[in-house]
C-alpha cells in the first residue's frame, strides 16, 4: 500500500468539527459495530451513514466482554464476532473504504484487542489504514497517556478520551489535555442504550465541561430521536447516536434495503442539524 | 528445595496506580474512575481506623468463626506416605468458605461509606452467599449476578442467597459463567455507584480491589503461621498450596509467607478437560498478557484479543484471568503455578472425603490433587500446608454427575490397592 495515497490528512477530525462550526451547526457522529450483521455489509452501512449526513463515524470494534455496553450493543458485538469480525477485520474495512467515505473514522474499542496486537503495531496499522482517531472505552488517560497515546501521536492518530458526569475537574482537565480532535462526554452514568428522556441537567453538565475544554465536545449515551438530537445540539459541538442505529441494523438485518433504511434514519436524525 | 529470593517490602505493595510491576492498574470506563478513587480513599481511611478494625474483628470472631482450626491430616499423610499435611480449615467458616472474610470486610466498608445497596458476582455461589449473608447482617439490599450455567451447577447456593434476602440475577450472556457475571456487575455499578458498592469477590479488578481483597483474606495466612508454630513446631511449612481461580484464598494464605524465602508457594489452577484452549482455566500455561475487568494480567484469549471460554468442573476456578499480583509474584519467582485436571480434582475430592471425613469444595480439591502428587516426593519431617478454602456440600451433585458420566467409578479410586486402610478393622 502506498502510504502517500492512504495517508489521511492529520487533523481531519478537527477539520470536520471546524467545518460544522462554520455552518453553525453541531456535528453528527453515528456509531455502528463493524461486522454487524456481517463484514460484507459494513461498507454499505458506513456509506449510508455518510449519505445520511454523518460528519465523523465512530466505528465499534466488537469485544467479547463489553462491560460498558447495554444489551443492544452487547448483542451487536456478539453478532459481529460470530460473523468473524475482529480488530484485524475492522482495520481492513477502514483501509479499503476510508478514502471513498470521505469522513473521519474514530475506532471505538475496548483496550484488550489493541493490547493483544501490541500498541506499536496497532498504531502503525491504524495510521496505515487511515484511522483518524482511537477511543478505548476502558483506557482512561491515567493509563492511556503512558501506554497508547505516544504511539498514536507519533503517527498522527488522534486519541479521544471520555469525560463522564462523575469526572472531577482534575479528570476533565486531564482528558481534555490528552485528547485531540474532540472529547466525548457521556451524558449518563450508565451503560450504552436508548433512553426516553435526556437527563434534565444535561445542558448544565455539558456547559460545565465546555468551560474547561477547548476542544469540541461531543455528547452521547442515550440519544435516539430527532428531538433529542435537536436538544443536545443546542449545547454540544457534536451529537453521538449509537444504540438507536445499532438497533435499526438488528431489526432490519435480513432486509435487502437495510442500508437504505439506515440512511433514511440518519437523514431524519440529522434533519434538526440542517436547520 | 530451592529458596526464593526474598522480596523487598516495597514490592509487596502496589504503587499508587495499583500496579504490581507492569500488572494490575485501573483500566475502567471513565464513569467508574471517580467512584474507584473514592473507594480507594475510603478503604485507606478505614483500614487504619481502630473502630473499624475492632468491629470487623469482633464479627470475624463471633459471627464468622475465626480463627479457623489448623488440622493435621494424619490419615491423608499416612495414605500418601511423605510430608506431613496440615489443612487450614476455611471450610469451617460461616457460609462454608473463605469468601466471607472479604465479603464482610467490604460490606462493612460499604456501610461506613453510606451505601445502601450491595452488588456482587458469583461463580460457585460461595462469594454470592457470603455477600448476601453480610448484607443481611448489616441490613443492606443485595443483588448477586450469576451465570445461568453456574446457577444450574449450583442451584442450592442460588436458593441459599434467596433465603438470605438477596436477588439472584441470572446472566445469560457469553459463557454464562463467572466472567459474564462480573461483566454484568460492572454494568450495574456504572449506573448505580451513587448508592451501591460492588463487592468484587477476588484479587482482580481495578485498583483498589486486588490489594483490598488480599488484605481482608490475609488473616488466613497470619493465623496459619501462628498455628503451625504451635502444632508443627515451625511457623513456616516447606510448601504451601492453594487453588487459584481469581486467586483470593491463595493470596490470603501466601501473603504471610512472602517474606519467608524457604517456603515454596504453589498455586493450582483448573486444568479442566485438557490443555486445549477453551478446555481449561490454566492462565499460567495457556494465557497471555491482556487487560480484563480493570486489570492488566494473564488472560486466556485468542490472537485478536477476544477472551475465550474456559472450562472447569469447579465453577469457582472457571475464569479466564487471574489476580495481577499472582502474575507479578510468579514473574519474581515467588509463586509456582501448576494445574490439576477435573479428573484429578474429583479424585482429590474422594480421597479427602474418605481418609479424613472432610468433603472439600471442588475448588479446594484442586489443591488436594497437588498435595497427592507432591507429598509422596517429600520427607516425613517436611510440612505441607494446604488452604482448604471451602467445603464441598455445594458440589455433591456435581461430583455425582461427574462420576455417573465417567462410569461412576471415581469413588472407587480410594478402594484401589494403595488404600492404606485395606485390612484395617475400624
Amino acid at each position: 500500500m502506498s502510504p502517500r495515497r492512504k495517508r489521511r490528512s492529520a487533523g481531519a477530525i478537527a477539520a470536520a468539527f471546524k467545518a460544522c462550526a462554520k455552518e453553525r451547526r453541531s456535528a453528527f457522529v453515528p456509531f455502528l459495530v463493524a461486522g454487524d450483521p456481517s463484514l460484507e455489509a459494513t461498507p454499505d452501512l458506513l456509506r449510508a451513514l455518510v449519505d445520511g449526513g454523518a460528519d465523523v463515524i465512530e466505528l465499534g470494534v466488537a469485544f467479547s466482554d463489553p462491560i460498558a455496553d447495554g444489551p443492544t450493543i452487547q448483542r451487536a458485538s456478539h453478532r459481529a464476532l460470530a460473523a468473524g469480525s475482529s480488530l484485524s477485520a475492522v482495520l481492513g474495512v477502514v483501509e479499503r473504504h476510508r478514502e471513498e467515505l470521505g469522513v473521519p473514522i474514530v475506532l471505538f474499542t475496548y483496550y484488550n484487542p489493541v493490547h493483544a496486537r501490541g500498541v506499536e503495531t496497532f498504531a502503525a496499522q491504524a495510521a496505515g489504514s487511515g484511522v483518524d482517531g482511537v477511543l478505548c472505552v476502558d483506557l482512561p488517560p491515567d493509563e492511556g497517556l503512558r501506554e497508547l497515546q505516544p504511539a498514536l501521536e507519533e503517527r498522527g492518530v488522534d486519541s479521544i478520551y471520555l469525560i463522564a458526569a462523575t469526572s472531577t475537574r482534575e479528570r476533565i482537565d486531564r482528558a481534555a489535555a490528552a485528547s485531540k480532535g474532540f472529547v466525548y462526554y457521556t451524558a449518563r452514568s450508565d451503560v450504552t442504550g436508548e433512553r426516553e428522556d435526556l437527563i434534565p441537567t444535561l445542558a448544565r453538565e455539558v456547559k460545565r465541561v465546555r468551560r474547561r475544554v477547548r476542544l469540541p465536545v461531543a455528547v452521547g449515551f442515550g440519544i435516539s430521536t430527532p428531538r433529542q438530537v435537536e436538544e443536545v445540539a443546542k449545547v454540544a459541538h457534536g451529537v453521538v447516536v449509537g444504540s438507536a442505529l445499532v438497533r435499526l441494523v438488528e431489526e432490519n438485518a435480513g432486509e435487502p434495503d437495510l442500508a437504505a433504511r439506515l440512511e433514511r434514519r440518519v437523514g431524519e436524525l440529522t434533519e434538526p442539524l440542517r436547520g | 528445595m530451592k529458596a526464593r529470593t526474598p522480596l523487598s517490602a516495597a514490592a509487596l505493595e502496589p504503587d499508587e496506580g495499583g500496579r504490581y510491576g507492569v500488572y494490575g492498574g485501573r483500566y475502567a470506563p471513565e464513569t467508574l474512575m471517580a467512584p474507584l478513587e473514592e473507594l480507594s480513599r475510603a478503604y485507606d481511611r478505614l483500614r487504619r481506623k481502630r473502630a473499624f478494625q475492632r468491629r470487623l474483628n469482633h464479627l470475624l470472631e463471633h459471627y464468622v468463626g475465626r480463627p479457623t482450626p489448623l488440622y493435621f491430616a494424619e490419615r491423608l499423610t499416612e495414605h500418601l506416605g511423605g510430608a506431613r499435611i496440615y489443612l487450614k480449615r476455611e471450610d469451617l467458616l460461616h457460609t462454608g468458605a473463605h469468601k466471607i472474610n472479604n465479603a464482610l470486610g467490604q460490606v462493612l466498608l460499604a456501610k461506613e461509606m453510606g451505601k445502601t445497596r450491595i452488588i456482587a458476582e458469583t461463580g460457585a455461589g460461595q462469594h454470592g452467599v457470603a455477600t448476601a449473608t453480610a448484607a443481611a447482617l448489616l441490613g443492606l439490599d443485595c443483588v448477586v449476578y450469576m451465570g445461568e450455567e453456574d446457577m444450574r451447577r449450583q442451584r442450592l447456593n442460588v436458593y441459599r442467597m434467596q433465603l438470605l434476602g438477596a436477588e439472584v440475577a441470572p446472566v445469560d450472556a457469553g459463557s454464562q459463567t463467572l466472567k459474564d457475571a462480573i461483566n454484568e456487575a460492572f454494568r450495574d455499578w456504572v449506573a448505580s455507584f451513587a448508592d451501591t458498592h460492588y463487592v468484587l469477590g477476588t484479587v482482580t479488578g481495578p485498583e483498589p480491589y486486588p490489594r483490598m481483597v488480599r488484605q481482608f483474606h490475609s488473616v488466613i495466612g497470619s493465623e496459619a503461621r501462628r498455628q503451625l508454630r504451635r502444632l508443627a513446631g515451625t511457623p513456616d511449612p516447606d510448601v504451601a498450596v492453594a487453588c487459584v481461580g481469581g486467586g483470593s484464598n491463595a493470596m490470603g494464605l501466601f501473603s504471610a509467607f512472602l517474606g519467608q524465602p524457604d517456603v515454596l508457594l504453589v498455586g493450582v489452577e483448573a486444568g479442566g478437560r485438557g490443555p486445549e484452549l477453551g478446555d481449561h482455566a490454566a492462565r499460567f500455561s495457556g494465557g497471555t498478557l491482556g487487560v480484563l475487568h480493570g486489570a492488566r494480567t494473564l488472560v486466556l484469549q485468542d490472537e485478536e484479543g477476544q477472551v475465550v471460554g474456559t472450562h472447569s468442573v469447579s465453577a469457582g476456578l472457571d475464569y479466564p484471568a487471574v489476580g495481577p499480583e499472582h502474575v507479578f509474584l510468579h514473574e519474581q519467582g515467588q509463586i509456582e503455578f501448576t494445574s490439576a485436571t477435573d479428573q484429578e480434582a474429583i479424585e482429590g475430592f474422594h480421597l479427602l472425603s474418605a481418609t479424613e471425613g472432610i468433603l472439600p469444595a471442588l475448588e479446594s480439591a484442586h489443591a488436594i490433587a497437588e498435595v497427592t502428587r507432591r507429598a509422596p516426593e517429600m520427607k516425613p519431617d517436611q510440612v505441607i500446608l494446604v488452604n482448604l478454602s471451602g467445603r464441598g456440600d455445594k458440589d455433591v451433585e456435581s461430583v455425582l454427575e461427574y462420576d455417573a458420566a465417567s462410569g461412576g467409578d471415581s469413588a472407587s479410586v480410594r478402594h484401589s490397592g494403595s488404600d492404606p486402610d485395606a485390612g484395617d478393622a475400624e
